[in-house]
């Protein structure tokens, strides 16, 4: 929570015009990529990183869908945080997250139907997004719709691109293809490494193992970057 | 300007103006997209239609026919043989592909005296003639659904394709896959005696390559019972209603 207060306090203060591009907005788009990546450092969104990363179409299309709604709510939010009444922000953050999830529905249904089927419930399931209300409480609310909106994609894509590091390994280990294409060769004619008696490893497309595979993404970022390990 | 907006007055009246204009938004965008996507609800069908008959993509045979060719494949194979069917008549009408066995079983359940319009597609290919029957039913969760095409004898299963809205992925959700659905095929839906007796979604019978064909039983799926048993019964239902049109054709 530490971090809450202290983004909100950074704005009370007005700042002189910053440039679009200062290195403070920067870091903003560029932090939540690595070193404060919502889903390995926060731990927020993980239950649809479970869920959709068994193949990397799927993630791709969540991970736009994310980009979208939470970079357009962060900036709906921002530009309504001094009119919306206290008491009731939560209902006005759900309503703002679920009308731009329906829009992302309905538009995927009519422009990509079949792609609407694969994702069909994961789309709803945006809305329970930890990360979209997490940021829309956190820093929409205080913040401006410039920042806000480079906070939101920022978010977006750091939980997007982890899914598809995650499903990038799940869909070549667990199915031998990558975007549905055989690149391992073909595991029933033998051909490519399976001629070496290689095989698929059909643990990889159920659920554990996306979180294992997120582990060990954990475990190399803070290998990496000792000052990522919390002191407990 | 300060608002104050901790007051009672104010929270309800942001709330009421909330409402509207999200409403309005949302009502908007959806009737923009409405004929998008029933044209793609079509397209759904008609590919469902033409997988059930054995018409696939030629690459991969368990995928459907690619969307921008389904309406022309669906008119060279099906093309106006729809036909509604209340009780043992035929009706030849186009109308046949916009009856909605949901519907017609919730009509069914409000009039217990309803006859219902069965919709029936008859499709031709390679000379061999396909009767090709929608169907409906519960899984577990949710609907369950399905196309099932029948030999002209009204014998044997010719091809099926099933569908959910929300079965449990991984378990339930495999009546979708290709080795469940693919045991249908060949499989008898009448007894020795040559009654009808539907097709069973069954435990345990001995029979996992389905070599049997005349035992009216399919594999289950493991971890799968309710949706099998559901799949059973909308399969035995469905098929069952036009048995006195059948029976009229046999003749």
């Amino acid at each position: 929570m530490a971090e809450v207060t202290e983004e909100k306090v950074e704005v009370k203060a007005k700042e002189p015009k910053e440039p679009l591009f200062s290195k403070k907005n920067k870091k903003l788009l560029t932090d939540p990529l690595a070193d404060n990546n919502p889903i390995t450092i926060q731990v927020l969104g993980i239950c649809s990183a479970l869920a959709i990363t068994a193949q990397l179409k799927p993630s791709i299309v969540m991970a736009i869908s994310v980009v979208f709604v939470l970079g357009i709510g962060n900036v709906v939010i921002s530009l309504m945080r001094n009119i919306i009444p206290s008491k009731i922000r939560i209902i006005v953050q759900l309503v703002v997250v679920a009308t731009l999830v329906i829009v992302v529905d309905q538009v995927l249904k009519a422009f990509a139907y079949t792609l609407s089927k694969e994702l069909s419930v994961f789309i709803g399931l945006i809305i329970t997004n930890c990360i979209i209300m997490g940021r829309f409480e956190a820093f929409a609310l205080g913040n401006g719709p410039w920042k806000s909106f480079l906070d939101g994609i920022g978010n977006a894509a750091g939980y997007g691109v982890l899914l598809i590091i995650v499903a990038f390994f799940r869909e070549l280990l667990g199915s031998g293809t990558l975007f549905g294409a055989k690149v391992l060769g073909d595991p029933i004619e033998k051909t490519g490494v399976y001629a070496f008696g290689y095989e698929n490893n059909g643990f990889m497309v159920l659920a554990p193992m996306a979180l294992i595979t997120v582990g060990i993404i954990i475990w190399i970022q803070r290998s990496r970057n000792k000052a990522l390990i919390e002191d407990h | 300007m300060a608002i104050n907006t901790d007051k009672n007055s104010y929270t309800i009246i942001f709330a009421i103006a909330m409402v509207v204009v999200v409403g309005a938004l949302l009502a908007g965008i959806s009737s923009v997209l409405k004929p998008n996507i029933t044209a793609n609800k079509i397209t759904e069908k008609q590919q469902n239609i033409l997988f059930a008959m054995g018409v696939t993509d030629t690459e991969d045979p368990n995928e459907f026919v690619p969307a921008e060719k389904a309406e022309e494949l669906f008119n060279k194979y099906v093309g106006d043989e729809k036909y509604i069917i209340v009780g043992d008549v035929a009706e030849k009408t186009e109308d046949a592909f916009n009856i909605e066995v949901k519907k017609e079983n919730d009509k069914l359940k409000q009039d217990p005296n309803y006859k219902r319009k069965m919709p029936l597609f008859i499709g031709k290919k390679d000379g061999e003639e396909f009767y090709i029957v929608p169907m409906r039913g519960n899984g577990l969760w949710d609907a369950i659904w399905g196309y099932v095409s029948l030999d002209k004898e009204f014998k044997k299963v010719k091809g099926a394709f099933f569908d959910h809205k929300g079965e449990t992925p991984g378990l339930g959700a495999n009546i979708k896959e290709a080795y469940f659905r693919d045991d249908f095929i060949g499989e008898s839906i009448l007894d020795a005696a040559g009654n009808y007796k539907g097709i069973t979604v069954k435990k345990g019978n001995g029979d996992p390559k389905n070599v049997r064909k005349d035992d009216n039983a399919v594999d289950a799926m493991a971890g799968a019972t309710i949706t099998g048993d559901g799949v059973t019964a909308m399969v035995k239902k469905g098929i069952k209603m036009y048995q006195p049109y059948f029976a009229t054709l046999k003749k």
